[in-house]
Parts: C-alpha cells; sequence; structure tokens
C-alpha cells in the first residue's frame, strides 16, 4: 500500500514538475496582420507579433518606454552632432544562419529611404544622407543637421534590420535576428514562433509562442474563459475586465499607451473655423461620462495631445471642462444660438462606435446635432484622412510623441500654424532633455489654448492574462508583444 | 438533347460575362484604396503612388479586367493585395475548413430532419404531430448567429465540452478538427433541419395519398410499413432538391457563423477582405462561388431534361 | 386556423408596439444615462437598461418600426418588379424574353445573398435604406419565379383562353385576368419574405450594417450586448426572443393563409 502511495506521490511530482517547465504560450490579438514585414506596412498587428521577437533594430523600445541598445551595442555622436557611429553585437545571426553585420544595416536602411520604398514610416529617415559601413561590425550614419530623436526613430519597428536575401520574402517567412525565430502562419487563425537557439543575446524562455487572431469580443471572452488563450494582451472588451479580475485563474493588466483618443473637428470647414465654436464644442463634452460609458472606466482624461505618463506632460483639462451652459453662450457668441447640424465619422474601434454615441447625445444637449457616419478604416483612410471630408471624427493617435502632427499644413486637421511650426523646427535641432521638454510643454498648451480639438482621453492597454504568468508587458511604448522575457510562474 | 445542352451552355457562358462584369463594377467603385490602407496614417502620398504601382492597381479597368478574368481561365487568380500570397492557394486553404462545415451542418441537419419528418408524418394530425411541426416553426424562425452565441455561452464557457472557436488545421488530427467544428455545424444545422423535416414530412404525406401507397395498404400493409417502403422513396426528389439548395447556401452563408467562432473558412476570408479593401480577393471569391452554384444550377437542369424529355421545350 | 390566429396574433402585437413608438416610449431612446446602466429588468426599467443606460423596452419598441419598415419596403421591392417580371416571362413563354429574366433570375440567385448585402453597404455606406436595398434586391427573383410559375398553369385554363379569343391583348389578359387568381399566392409567399427579411435585417445590423445609431434596431442590439452576456443576460435575451416571436408569428400566419385560402394543400399542413 505504501508502495504505491509513493508511486502515486512520484507520478503527481511528476505531473507537477512538467507543469513547472511549461515553455509554450498562446497569446490572443483582435487583428490578424496582414503580413510579417514590419517593414512593408503600417499595420500595428505586424509589430505585435514580431517586434523584438523576430526582429531587431539597432535600438529598441524597453517596456517603461525608454530607449535601450539592440543590434547596437554603443554608439558615438561626432561633436557636430552631423554624425553617428554605431557599434553593433558582435556573433548575432540571422534565423537562416547568415552572420550579422554592418552591410546589412547599410542594406535595411537605403531600402527603406529608397525612391521606391513602401516604408510606411519613410518619415523616420528623414534628414540621413549616409549609411556608410565602417567595418563588418561599425556603421556610420551622415545627418542634414542635428537629429536630437534618432535613437527614438530607430527603434521604431519599420526600422528594424533585415537580410537582403530574405527580404522579399520576409512578407510570408519573416527572418530576423531576434530570440524567435518564424515556425508557421496558418492564415486567418494563427502565426507560431519558436526560439533560436544561436541568439545572441539572453535566450528566451518559453519554447513556442503562437498568436491566434480572434476579432470577435465575445469569442475573445470565450477563448480566455475557456483557456485556450493564456492571455490578451490588448483585450478588446473592457466590460468584460470586472469578470476577469473577478476570477483568480486570471489577472487583469492596466497599463498606458500612447493612444491620444481625440475628437478631431476639421479646422477649415466652417463652423469649425472659428476658435469659440471648437471652445463651445470642446465645453460642451463630459470626459468621464465617454471614459465610463465607452471605456468602462479605462483611461485618463487629457487636455492637450499629449501622452499623461510623460515627463513633459501639463494637465491642461482644467480649459475645458464640462459645462454646458458656457457652451451655449459660446455658441451665441458665435452667432450659433440656433445650433448647427454636423456628421462625426466614426471608424470601427469601440472607443470610437461607443464613445461617438456618447459625445452625440452630449453635443444634442447644447443645440448641435450631429449625423453618426460609421465608416471601416479603408473608408476612412480615404475621405477623412486623405480627401479631409469629413466634420468631425473620433480617433486615437497611437503614435509616441506625435503633437508635431499639429505643424503639418496637409494633416487632416485642416489647421495652418506658424506657432506650432515654430516650435517643432527649434524642436529638431536640440538634444538636451530639459530644452526638448519646454518645447514639449508650449506646445501642449498652445493647442489647447486653441482648442485645435478636443481632447477625450489617453487610450488604456488593458489586458487579461494567466496569473501565473510573469514577465509581460504593462504598458505600450510602441505597439508590441514582447515574449522575450515572459515565463510561467512555479 | 444536344440542342438543349447546347443551348443552356452559351446561356452559362453569358451569365458568367455578366457576373464577372457586375462583380468588377461593383468592386470597381466600393470607396478605399488598398495602398493606403496598407500603409496607414504616416504615409506620404508619394510612398502610397510606390505601392499601386507595385500592385498593379494603377493600370485602366478595363486592362486590370481583362487581366483578371483572362488570369482565371487559365486558373490564375492573382495575387492578394494584403496577404501577398496568390488567392487560389488562400481559396484552396479556406476551403479546408469551409467544405467539411458546410458538409457537417448537412449530415447533421440530414439526421436530425429524416426521423423527425418521417416520424411526423406517420403520425399526421396527433398531438404529437402539432408539437413537432411547433417546434420546427422554432427552428426556422431563430437566427443562427443568436443560437451561435448561447451555443457558446452554454458549451465553451460554463461546461466547457468544446473550446469557444478557432480551428486546429487537420493535420491535428480527425477528431480534433471535427470537435473544432461540432458547435458551428449545429448552429448552421438548425434552421435547415427544420426545413428539410417540413418538406420531409409534407413530402411523404403528400405521397401516402397517391394511388400506389393506397393499393399497398389495400393490400394489408400498415401505415408505417407503407410509408417505409413505397412512399419514402417518391418522396425523396423534393428533399434532395432543398438538400442541395443548402448545400451551396452553406457553402457562402456561414460567414456570420464563422466570426462567431473565428472559423479560417471562406466567408471570413471576403468580409474581412471587403474591410481591408483587398479587392482582388473579393472579386475572386464571389466569382468562384457564383461560378459553383451556375454550374450546379446548369448540371441539375440537364439531368431533369435527361429524365423528363418534356422539360426540354421549356 | 389555430395556427393562424397565434401567428396574427403575435405579429399584431408587434405592429402594435412599432405603431406606439411613434407617439410614446417610456423614456426617450436617444437620451443617455450612463450611471444607470445595465440595469436587470424592474418596474422602471421593465427590460432593464443597456450599456449607456438607455431604456431596453423603449429600444425594443422603436427596433421593432426598424425591423418591420425594412422587411416591408424590401417585400414591395421585391414584388413591384418580380411580380411584372414573372407576368411578361409568362406571357411570352419560350420566347428570348422569357429566357432572359429566367436567366437573370439564376444569375440573381447564384450570388451569394450576404456577401452582396455588404459589397452593397461597402459601396453606399451602411444605413437602413441599404439594408432595404440588398434585402429588396434577392426578393426580386423570388415573386418573379412564383407568379411566372403560377401565372403558366393560368394561361392553359378556359377563361383565359376565352379572353384570348375575346381579343384581349397579353398585357391586359396579365392584369385583368392572371394578377387577381395569383393574390392569395402572393400574400402567402409576401409573408413568407417579411419573415425572411426581419431575419435578413437582423443579421446585416448584427454585422453592422443596418440602421446607424442612435436609431435602435434590435440586430445591433444583438451585437452590441453580446460581450455582457454574460452578466447582463437580458440585453442579450431580450431581442433575441423579440426577433424569433416576430418571425414565429409571420410564419404560422403564412402557413395558416395558405391553408385558409388553398383548402387543397391543406393535408399536407398542420
Amino acid at each position: 500500500m505504501k508502495r504505491i502511495l509513493l508511486a502515486l506521490a512520484a507520478c503527481l511530482a511528476a505531473t507537477g514538475a512538467a507543469e513547472a517547465q511549461r515553455a509554450d504560450l498562446t497569446l490572443g490579438m483582435q487583428l490578424e496582420p496582414p503580413n510579417l514585414d514590419p517593414t512593408a506596412g503600417a499595420a500595428a498587428a505586424v509589430d505585435e507579433v514580431v517586434y523584438a521577437n523576430v526582429f531587431e533594430g539597432l535600438t529598441r523600445f524597453a517596456s517603461d518606454g525608454t530607449i535601450v541598445p539592440a543590434l547596437a551595442a554603443s554608439w558615438e555622436i561626432a561633436p557636430d552632432g552631423l554624425s553617428w557611429v554605431f557599434n553593433l553585437r558582435e556573433g548575432a545571426t540571422f534565423h537562416d544562419g547568415t552572420a550579422f553585420g554592418a552591410e546589412d544595416v547599410a542594406y535595411s536602411f537605403e531600402r527603406a529611404m529608397a525612391e521606391d520604398s513602401t516604408n510606411a514610416q519613410k518619415q523616420l529617415f528623414e534628414g540621413i544622407n549616409a549609411v556608410n559601413v565602417i567595418d563588418d561590425v561599425t556603421v556610420e550614419i551622415g545627418l542634414d543637421a542635428p537629429k536630437g530623436d534618432l535613437l527614438f526613430d530607430l527603434a521604431w519597428g519599420d526600422a528594424v534590420i533585415v537580410s537582403p536575401a530574405t527580404a522579399e520574402t520576409n512578407t510570408t517567412e519573416p527572418v530576423g535576428t531576434g530570440p524567435f525565430k518564424f515556425a508557421r502562419w496558418v492564415q486567418g487563425d494563427r502565426v507560431v514562433l519558436e526560439r533560436y537557439d544561436n541568439y545572441w543575446g539572453e535566450a528566451a524562455k518559453l519554447e513556442r509562442v503562437t498568436f491566434k487572431f480572434i476579432s470577435d469580443p465575445t469569442a475573445a471572452f470565450a477563448a480566455m474563459m475557456a483557456g485556450d488563450i493564456d492571455a490578451f494582451p490588448v483585450f478588446p472588451a473592457p466590460e468584460n475586465l470586472a469578470q476577469f479580475e473577478a476570477d483568480p485563474r486570471f489577472e487583469v493588466i492596466v497599463g498606458s499607451t500612447e493612444g491620444e483618443t481625440i475628437l478631431a473637428l476639421n479646422n477649415a470647414k466652417p463652423p469649425f473655423d472659428n476658435v469659440t465654436v471648437r471652445a463651445a464644442v470642446a465645453h460642451a463634452i463630459d470626459r468621464q461620462a465617454i471614459i465610463d460609458g465607452a471605456m468602462f472606466g479605462y483611461g485618463i482624461p487629457i487636455g492637450s495631445h499629449f501622452a499623461p505618463h510623460h515627463p513633459a506632460y501639463v494637465d491642461l483639462t482644467g480649459l475645458s471642462p464640462y459645462d454646458p451652459e458656457k457652451a451655449r453662450e459660446l455658441l451665441a457668441e458665435a452667432g450659433l444660438a440656433e445650433g448647427f447640424t454636423a456628421r462625426l465619422a466614426l471608424p470601427p474601434p469601440a472607443y470610437a462606435r461607443r464613445g461617438g454615441e456618447i459625445v452625440a447625445s452630449q453635443l444634442r444637449a447644447v443645440g448641435i446635432e450631429t449625423e453618426i457616419v460609421n465608416m471601416e478604416w479603408a473608408q476612412w483612410l480615404e475621405q477623412v484622412f486623405a480627401n479631409r471630408d469629413y466634420d468631425m471624427t473620433i480617433v486615437s493617435h497611437t503614435e509616441p510623441l506625435d503633437i508635431g502632427i499639429y505643424a503639418r499644413d496637409d494633416y487632416y486637421f485642416g489647421r495652418h500654424d506658424p506657432v506650432m511650426q515654430a516650435l517643432m523646427e527649434g524642436l529638431g535641432t536640440m538634444t538636451e532633455e530639459a530644452d526638448r521638454n519646454d518645447v514639449w510643454r508650449a506646445a501642449q498648451e498652445h493647442v489647447a489654448v486653441d482648442y485645435a480639438n478636443v481632447f477625450l482621453f489617453q487610450l488604456a492597454k488593458t489586458g487579461v492574462a494567466d496569473a501565473r504568468l510573469r514577465g509581460l508587458w504593462a504598458n505600450s511604448p510602441t505597439q508590441a508583444n514582447d515574449v522575450t522575457q515572459v515565463y510561467w510562474a512555479e | 438533347m444536344l440542342g438543349f445542352a447546347l443551348t443552356r451552355l452559351v446561356s452559362l457562358g453569358l451569365s458568367l460575362v455578366v457576373a464577372s462584369l457586375v462583380i468588377f463594377v461593383a468592386i470597381e467603385v466600393v470607396p478605399g484604396d488598398p495602398a493606403a490602407y496598407m500603409l496607414g496614417m504616416n504615409a506620404s502620398p508619394e510612398t502610397v503612388a510606390a505601392l499601386r504601382s507595385q500592385l498593379g492597381l494603377d493600370a485602366g479597368p478595363v486592362e486590370r479586367y481583362l487581366g483578371w478574368t483572362m488570369g482565371m481561365l487559365r486558373g490564375d487568380f492573382g495575387v492578394s493585395y494584403t496577404y501577398r500570397t496568390p488567392v487560389a492557394q488562400m481559396i484552396a486553404d479556406r476551403l479546408w475548413v469551409s467544405l467539411p462545415l458546410a458538409l457537417y451542418a448537412l449530415a447533421l441537419s440530414t439526421l436530425i430532419a429524416f426521423p423527425v419528418g418521417i416520424w411526423a408524418a406517420a403520425r399526421r394530425g396527433s398531438v404529437a404531430d402539432a408539437g413537432v411541426m411547433g417546434a420546427t416553426q422554432l427552428g426556422i424562425a431563430v437566427p443562427n448567429f443568436w443560437f451561435a452565441m448561447l451555443l457558446v455561452l452554454v458549451f465553451a464557457v460554463n461546461l466547457r465540452w468544446f473550446s469557444a472557436g478557432g480551428f486546429p488545421g487537420w493535420e491535428e488530427g480527425l477528431f480534433a478538427g471535427l470537435r473544432a467544428l461540432t458547435l458551428p455545424a449545429i448552429a448552421l444545422a438548425l434552421p435547415q433541419a427544420s426545413i428539410l423535416a417540413r418538406v420531409m414530412r409534407s413530402a411523404l404525406i403528400e405521397t401516402l395519398g397517391e394511388d400506389f401507397v393506397r393499393t399497398a395498404r389495400a393490400k394489408g400493409l400498415t401505415r408505417g410499413q407503407a410509408l417505409r417502403r413505397h412512399a419514402l422513396r417518391n418522396a425523396l426528389i423534393p428533399v434532395l432538391t432543398i438538400i442541395g439548395l443548402q448545400f451551396s447556401f452553406l457553402l457562402a452563408g456561414a460567414i456570420i457563423i464563422e466570426n462567431v467562432f473565428y472559423l479560417p473558412g471562406l466567408g471570413r476570408l471576403v468580409f474581412e477582405a471587403i474591410n481591408k479593401r483587398d479587392l482582388i480577393v473579393v472579386e475572386s471569391v464571389v466569382m468562384l462561388l457564383v461560378f459553383a452554384v451556375i454550374l450546379v444550377t446548369f448540371l441539375v437542369d440537364l439531368a431533369y431534361a435527361a429524365v423528363d424529355p418534356r422539360l426540354r421545350r421549356r | 386556423m389555430r395556427a393562424f390566429a397565434c401567428g396574427a396574433a403575435i405579429v399584431l402585437v408587434f405592429v402594435a408596439a412599432a405603431a406606439v413608438s411613434f407617439v410614446w416610449t417610456p423614456y426617450d431612446v436617444g437620451a443617455l444615462d450612463i450611471p444607470a446602466k445595465l440595469q436587470p429588468p424592474s418596474a422602471a426599467h421593465w427590460f432593464g437598461t443597456d450599456h449607456f443606460g438607455r431604456d431596453v423596452f423603449s429600444m425594443i419598441l422603436v427596433g421593432a418600426r426598424v425591423s418591420i419598415a425594412v422587411a416591408f419596403v424590401a417585400v414591395g421591392i421585391g414584388m413591384g418588379l418580380g411580380v411584372p417580371l414573372g407576368l411578361a416571362a409568362a406571357a411570352r413563354r419560350g420566347s428570348l424574353l422569357d429566357e432572359a429574366i429566367m436567366r437573370g433570375n439564376d444569375l440573381v440567385f447564384a450570388f451569394p445573398a450576404l456577401l452582396i448585402a455588404i459589397l452593397i453597404t461597402a459601396v453606399l455606406g451602411p444605413s437602413a435604406l441599404n439594408a432595404i436595398v440588398a434585402i429588396g434586391i434577392f426578393n426580386v427573383p423570388v415573386f418573379a419565379r412564383v407568379t411566372r410559375g403560377a401565372a403558366l398553369s393560368l394561361w392553359t385554363r378556359d377563361f383565359v383562353l376565352a379572353a384570348r379569343v375575346a381579343g384581349k391583348g397579353r398585357v391586359r389578359i396579365s392584369a385583368e385576368h392572371i394578377l387577381p387568381n395569383l393574390a392569395n399566392l402572393l400574400i402567402v409567399q409576401g409573408t413568407i419574405q417579411f419573415s425572411l427579411g426581419i431575419l435578413a435585417e437582423a443579421g446585416l445590423a448584427y454585422v453592422g450594417l443596418g440602421a446607424q445609431p442612435p436609431t435602435p434596431s434590435w440586430g445591433r442590439m444583438l451585437a452590441e450586448s453580446q460581450t455582457m452576456i454574460a452578466f447582463a443576460p437580458h440585453l442579450a435575451l431580450i431581442p433575441g426572443l423579440a426577433i424569433v416571436l416576430t418571425v414565429l408569428g409571420l410564419n404560422l400566419m403564412g402557413d395558416g393563409l395558405r391553408d385558409l385560402m388553398d383548402p387543397r394543400l391543406k393535408r399536407g399542413r398542420a
């Protein structure tokens, strides 16, 4: 009898040990990437699979948003700021076995900058006039003018290093230098990555990571609940988070993103060309009601186009408190006491569709009738973004530190803003952190005082994970699911 | 007979040309540019133009129409804009989910409908019959996506008998594949089974009234025996026609169900392709589905005409 | 007969609900009350409130209006175009016109309906009107086929032959002798298409292609409540039941009507 018990105990211990060594992970994502090459399109879903896992750049975003070395081990700036020398990692290899070297860096950057380049963030490379190979592990980047944010720009997924041999096939069979190599893509269902054993740095703890694509929020909820999925870093339905929180099997991870969610107003089109009307709209909006109603409480109110977690953030929500009385007065002052009618274009995400219904009802309360027009992204990009045929729209601007868009004449906001242009021009050449932060503050105040748009809230990153998982990113300094440090506890 | 077949063949060809034109024109006027969609908010117009020319979108409409149709005749469906893989390959992959799902649902619906229909027909006019017919009315009235939601809630979230959706792939084994398709197949089969059971029952009752069945009964067969030995075979013709119709419906009509269960099937492929403006995929899949239905109709017409010469004059 | 009465009663309730919603709803369906969101059914809110704190009962009332209007107009389009086409095809049996109409029918049938509806809304933008167009188009061949089939058999009847001998033209015969005799059949088919239209509208609205907010719609209510089914099941159950009941009522009514109008068929149905 005792022997049987011992055997049983041994069995149990064995299964326990097997569990402790669990080295696979299934991660849920709402959107499937159209391809797996981060240099071939704007789809965030591409980076969410391959960034830091499969592909690496010279630098990279760490989980707290700082820029840390990746394929570049170190760098020096010339005294005039016009040349940067990068010392590359030795011993790094691509997953096809070929060695990584300075030639690959030159190839990747020249490809992205080329005339016929289809890199969606080509502007990251603006101002670079030369990429010189000094030796196998040293590369020099020449600039037209000092570029304070070069390291930041090179950390983007669009600036990762690819091998000339595989650049054309990376869309379906990505080959990078990261700790995971591509294993399999079942289109419409999942992408599988496996640990790359010859990785130059610290090896990943997981052996196998499966990214599963579930667009339907209900299906995502059911899949989490049924245990089909171990983590859903950006869970699409905030209304379900309370249930996950109540369930000890799960942990809800709430972090910040770079997404300033705004009610954009077409500044070029009457009546929104009048700052008094824009101010009236801003006072008609109750941010907290939108956060509660559309995001079930997740999100931080913002008063300008800037992320609250950034050191240079200034809280400017006081410039446009919820005050329907004031809004009506401002409308009357602008000669629109009778109110007016405007269209509200809404792209697919829940923050826009749900937020839009709340905005419409709040605007109606001050006499502004809205006509909601729901759109798919393709149509939104053409009609609103490219052709600027819109009155109002709700969208989250997820690029980090993107307040510079208010300086652009060709942008869909329809603004011409010499003040912002001067500020941003000055910023480009500054390398001192303190100086740069002063400019960021001035820019925030300028767009807020001008009521350029109605600034709603900073999008939260709300994820769900198995409570035993460790090492997932809480925040989202860039759109990525870095699983290189993820492991199972116990 | 040959003449009849030839005229029908000509009209089949004409139908296909008309269909391809309709599809192409409809998709031409859809607002939204695939290249702009792929490059997102920060891309410059020059970059978008470079991608458009890479994708072959800068050619004129006539040129693109001819390129598309001529390619299809050769079996070349083009290359997906967003996935950058051959469309024919994508369709083939998705058919490995959609086709088994349609067959599974059809099998389920037939397995339910036959006994229910026969059972109700044999008890025509009884309370049991009325109850069964009421239940089938309910089955027809339930929207299948709603039924699917309830199935997921009960069997995947609460009982955890099945996974909530997704498809592991056939290489994981026949059982794993069938398991993943079970809930979707049930959701699809419920209304179909209800319709089929009703058709089965009325067809049986109809034939039970025919002379040859009455004769059989006069010879001393019970109602049940007459039904099984004589009526059933004759009732199969309308039933099979309905099954044929249901099959083509199931193949293309599972879009919503494929979304609820996130199955990588043909319907979801097109749905997502429309949203991503991957127009070449939309064109080719719709054309293929239309071709399949037209071809089946043509073959059925031929078969009927072969059996019943009177129809050839129609 | 009992089926007809049952069905008609259910349908009447929903038509009445839709009619009442024009003059009165317990709450304004456009008014949001976010602090009062997701309440279960109570005396104040008979069917509870949704994720914006809107009154679900009021939304069901107005939603009935949308569903019924969409399905009704879609049937109108189908009849308005399909019946004349069917009559024309029957009047010119075997002609090129007949062949063209029938092949055109087959062609429309060959297109996957939901896909085309999605395409139509991708072109024209989602709205209740475009949902009507999408559903209406697919009603046309149904009515054309049914009309042609029945009209063909009428053309061989004695009273039609008599009219032809009297020198009446094909158009006049179709209008004066054929059409009146098709009325029963068309009413029955219309009821069936009506119920299919309600289901189709719900499906389109469910994928976001029906009536747009703030107009309530049963299908969209289902879609929006899906993620809350586990903690606010009333939000998913109530619109679903509304759809099921309406469709059931219409189907029972259709079957009942068929039996009432054509007793010969009665032996085949319950």
